[in-house]
Formats: C-alpha cells, structure tokens, sequence
C-alpha cells in the first residue's frame, strides 16, 4: 500500500513536471503567410496559429523566439530552442542532422515567376539560399542566383538581376496579385519535398511523440484543414 | 494608437505616417537603437579594462603573466571577426552548460554529445527554458557584451602597450631616481602619461566598435540593421495593416544619418579629451598649446 501511495505521488509529481514543461518554438519570422512579425511585433502566421493550438492539445507550455534562417538548425542542436516550426520541407539532407514530425502542410508546389510571358527559364533564376528550390534550380540548366531572404529575390527580379525566381507558391500568390500586373506566374508548377515538418532534435524523442499525436488529431478533426485553407486560400491542398 | 488609424482612405497621407510610425513592430525598431547604445556604453569599458590588463600584463617582469598577455593580444588579433562571433560564442555557450551540468546533474548517464545534438539536464540550461524570453534576450546580450570585449580587449591591449613604451624613458628614470617603487613609477608616472599616446589608436577602435554592431544578430541580438532590413522589405496587404513596397533603401538612409552623427559626436568629445591630456605633455601639441596660452 506504502509502494502504492508513493509510486502515485511520484507519478502525479512527474505529470506535474511534465505540465510546466516550457517548449521553445523557433522560427525565421520572414516567411508570410507561414510565419512573419505583426504590426505588433510578434510573431504571426499559420504556423503561430497552427503551433499555439499544438501546445494547447499536448499541454505544452510554448515559447517563440526568432533565428536567422541560415542558423536555424545549428541553433536547434545546440539546444537553443527545442522545435523549428518555420516552413521547412522534410528533405534527407536535413533528416540526418535533426528529426522531423510528421507533414503537417502536404508537399509544397513551387512556381516560375517572371515580369513578362517569355521570359528565358533556362536564364538566371533566383531563389532563396539552402531551400529545396535552390537545390533544384541548381540541378537545372539554368544559372542560380541565391539570395539569404524571400523578399530579396522579389527585388533580384524587379531589378532585372534574375530572369525569373523560383519559389513557393504559397509565398508568391499574395506578391503576384497585389503587383497590379507587373509579376506573372510563368510555366509549369513543380512538386518538391516531402511535405513540411516540425524540426526537432534527434534526442528528444519524447516530445516528437507528443506533437506527432497533437498533429494527428488535428488532421482527424478536421482543424487542420480548415486552418490551411484560412491561411493559403481555397485552392491550397489539405489533408 | 490613434483612433482614426483604421481609415483606409488615408494611405501614404501624415496621418498614415503618423498611425504607421507608432506600431508596435516599429517601437521595437526605436527600442533597438537603445539595445546598441547600451551595448557600446557597456562594451567601451570593459573592453578598456581587458585591455588595460593585457597592457599591463604584456609588460609585465613575471614571464608567465608577460605570454598570457603577449598571446592573448596575439590570437585574438590573428583571428578573423565573424570566425569569433560565430564559433566563439556557442562554444562559450556551450562550456557554461557544460559546467553548470557537471555542478547540478551529477548522475546523469547519458553522454552530452549525441551525433550532432548537444544535450545538457534541464537544470543545467542557460538560461532555463521556462525562463522568460527577456532573460534570454538579456543573456544573449551579455554574451555578446562579453564577446565584444575580449575582441576589442586585445585591441585596446595593443594600442596601450604600445602608449606605455612612448613615455618617454627620462620620466621613469627619473621617478626611480626618487625612490618611488617599480609599481608607484607605473601607476604615478606612466598611467597619467601614457593615455594621450593611446587615444588615436583608441579613438579609431572606438569608431570601429560603433559600427561593428550588426555583428549582433549573428548573436540572436535583434539590433537596428535587423529591423531596417525586416520593416524596409516589401509589405503585402494581407499580413499588414501597413503595405508598402521596398522600403530599404529609406531606412538604411536612416541608419546612415544615424551612424554619421553618431561618429560626429564621437569626434567632438575625444577632440575635447584631446586637449585635456595633452595639457602639459611633451608633445608637440602639447608644446603648440603652451605657446598659445604663453
């Protein structure tokens, strides 16, 4: 009975501790609509919607902090912050350094976007540095122009430094719509990666479990679909 | 923050302007002109001190203390800036945690280094994670002070060496000659008298400290070129009450105007400082401001 009352104290104590436990969410804050700053400062977008309901269902209390996209995973290693939730597409090369969750935005199309019809795809192309699209430019026949930011590449274009950029899909739409006909998506859409995913170090385990499970209820429900479509549009693919 | 900020009619207007220089994400970019002026105002200090140290080291008669401040000027000198802020900075990083685990987590038996992950107990964390986003910012900052200082430090150090060997070799002799001891000849004689043949290479460290700052966000220290970069990029209406389009090349005017009079103010006061040290030296300045008042 003893063993009992003692092993139940030692079990509440440790949901107790489990209870406190504080995650920090890391994230770049320069990606709209997946993560940006508000007029207020603070960090905005799907994924601080979509994370804050993740550490509401895993009881997680949850922490956000901004990180140069080009550290963002030597920052996550080193313990720094305990998840990258920052638009990032599950690929091998980064999966041997940290671990994923499961995709919680299916796999991204990325686009061609040019100032006219013709302009030449197998040209300089602009895309962000260390991205699945870089990588696939750089396969490509065309000359790849990397820049550290989105936004910059937006600016490589209108400059005329870069024939067209190649980006996200998600992130061009709103730029190519409010540009008042200056921008226009050109050629054929591509499918890259694996989906995006929460990083998280290899070691913790335990807490890629509990957003694992936080993430598959919000896909059975529902929740996560609606989200999507409320952030990327009525066209975006869902679960 | 005003009432009238919601009208939409009064886009690109003084009221506009007047709605949009109050938000919250722009108080932030104000807030960080604050961050840099207290990290310099800290930094210029401590980095004299460390400095003064490795001066005072590097000339020291006990050989072991003359290396330590020999090499510490030497390495930090040698090695390249962003290298030390990189590296530098999460290996001290690391090393605190990596003490403050062996102190608080005695029997823990897993190793710290699992593949590339680096993991210290919970106790151990600098700050701890369910420490408040401020005490990270605040410890991220003192990092960067620290880190600033040891740069700069060695600097200094070789600047004030080279000021301790200018006073002239008369004056010391001279002290000797009185009986003062090796350390009264050093804190009475040479001390006072070295510092106007330190101030131009101190002067220059100064103005390059001042615009060292953007190494601040290799930090994780969102400083003022962070945000001009952030609030000048292109804006789309859907994520901001705020659109506009490439706005950086407006806030970088500003930082330039900022940095000038900043550099401007710099060279009046050590101009002033100047002219106090030089007061009865042996200098030529020093002589040309005698004359004058004669």
């Amino acid at each position: 009975m003893k063993t009992l009352i003692l092993s139940t104290a030692v079990l509440a104590l440790s949901a107790g501790l489990a209870m406190a436990q504080t995650v920090r969410m890391g994230t770049e804050g320069a990606y709209p609509p997946y993560n940006f700053i508000n007029d207020a400062g603070e960090v905005d977008g799907f994924e601080r919607e979509f994370g804050d309901e993740l550490c509401a269902r895993a009881e997680l209390t949850c922490e956000w902090v901004t990180n140069d996209w080009d550290s963002i995973i030597p920052n996550l290693v080193s313990g720094n912050y305990d998840t990258i939730i920052a638009g990032m597409s599950i690929n091998d090369e980064r999966d041997e350094v940290i671990d994923f969750t499961q995709d919680y935005i299916p796999p991204a199309t990325s686009s061609y976007v040019a100032l006219s019809e013709d302009a030449d795809l197998g040209g300089v192309v602009a895309a962000q540095t260390s991205t699945l699209q870089s990588q696939y430019i750089s396969e490509s026949d065309a000359t790849l122009l990397e820049f550290a930011t989105a936004d910059e590449i937006i600016t490589a274009l209108k400059s005329g430094e870069a024939d067209a950029v190649f980006f996200d899909t998600d992130y061009l739409v709103p730029i190519v719509e409010e540009s008042g006909g200056e921008l226009m998506f050109i050629g054929e859409t591509v499918t890259l990666g694996r989906g995006t995913g929460m990083g998280i170090r290899e070691s913790d385990t335990e807490l890629k479990d509990k957003f694992d499970a936080a993430i598959t209820s919000m896909k059975e429900d529902g929740s996560l679909n609606e989200m999507l479509i409320k952030w990327f549009g009525e066209g975006t693919d869902t679960y | 923050m005003f009432s009238f900020c919601t009208d939409p009619s009064l886009l690109a207007t003084p009221a506009w302007f007047a709605c949009y220089l109050t938000t919250g994400k722009l108080m932030l970019f104000y807030a960080s002109f604050g961050t840099v002026l207290l990290l310099l105002a800290i930094t210029a200090p401590i980095a004299l001190g460390f400095g003064f140290g490795a001066a005072a080291a590097a000339r020291s008669r006990i050989l072991p203390l003359s290396w330590f401040g020999k090499i510490y000027i030497a390495m930090v000198r040698g090695v390249p800036d962003i290298v030390f802020f990189l590296f530098f900075v999460i290996a001290l990083d690391q090393g605190i945690e990596y003490l403050r685990h062996k102190i608080k987590c005695p029997d823990w038996d897993e190793p710290i280094r699992q593949g590339s992950d680096f993991i210290v107990c919970a106790a151990a964390k600098m700050p701890l994670s369910t420490a408040p986003q401020a005490w990270h910012e605040v410890y991220g900052f003192a990092l960067a002070v620290l880190t600033f200082a040891i740069v700069f430090g060695a600097f200094a150090g070789n600047v004030l060496f080279g000021a301790m060997r200018a006073v002239p070799q008369a004056q010391l002799e001279t002290a000797e000659a009185y009986g003062m001891t090796h350390r009264q000849t050093f804190w009475r004689i040479l001390v006072p008298q070295m510092w106007i043949y330190a101030l131009p290479g101190l002067s220059n460290l100064w103005m390059v400290l001042v615009k060292a700052t953007p190494l601040l966000f290799l930090l994780g220290v969102e400083d003022i070129v962070y945000w001009a970069k952030e609030l000048g990029g292109a804006k789309t209406a859907r994520f901001t009450d705020y659109p506009h389009g490439d706005w950086r090349v407006w806030y970088f005017l500003g930082l330039l105007i900022f940095y000038l009079a900043f550099t401007r103010v710099s060279e009046i006061v050590l101009d002033r400082i100047t002219a106090r040290l030089t007061h009865g030296q042996a200098t030529a300045a020093g002589e040309a401001q005698r004359k004058a008042a004669a």
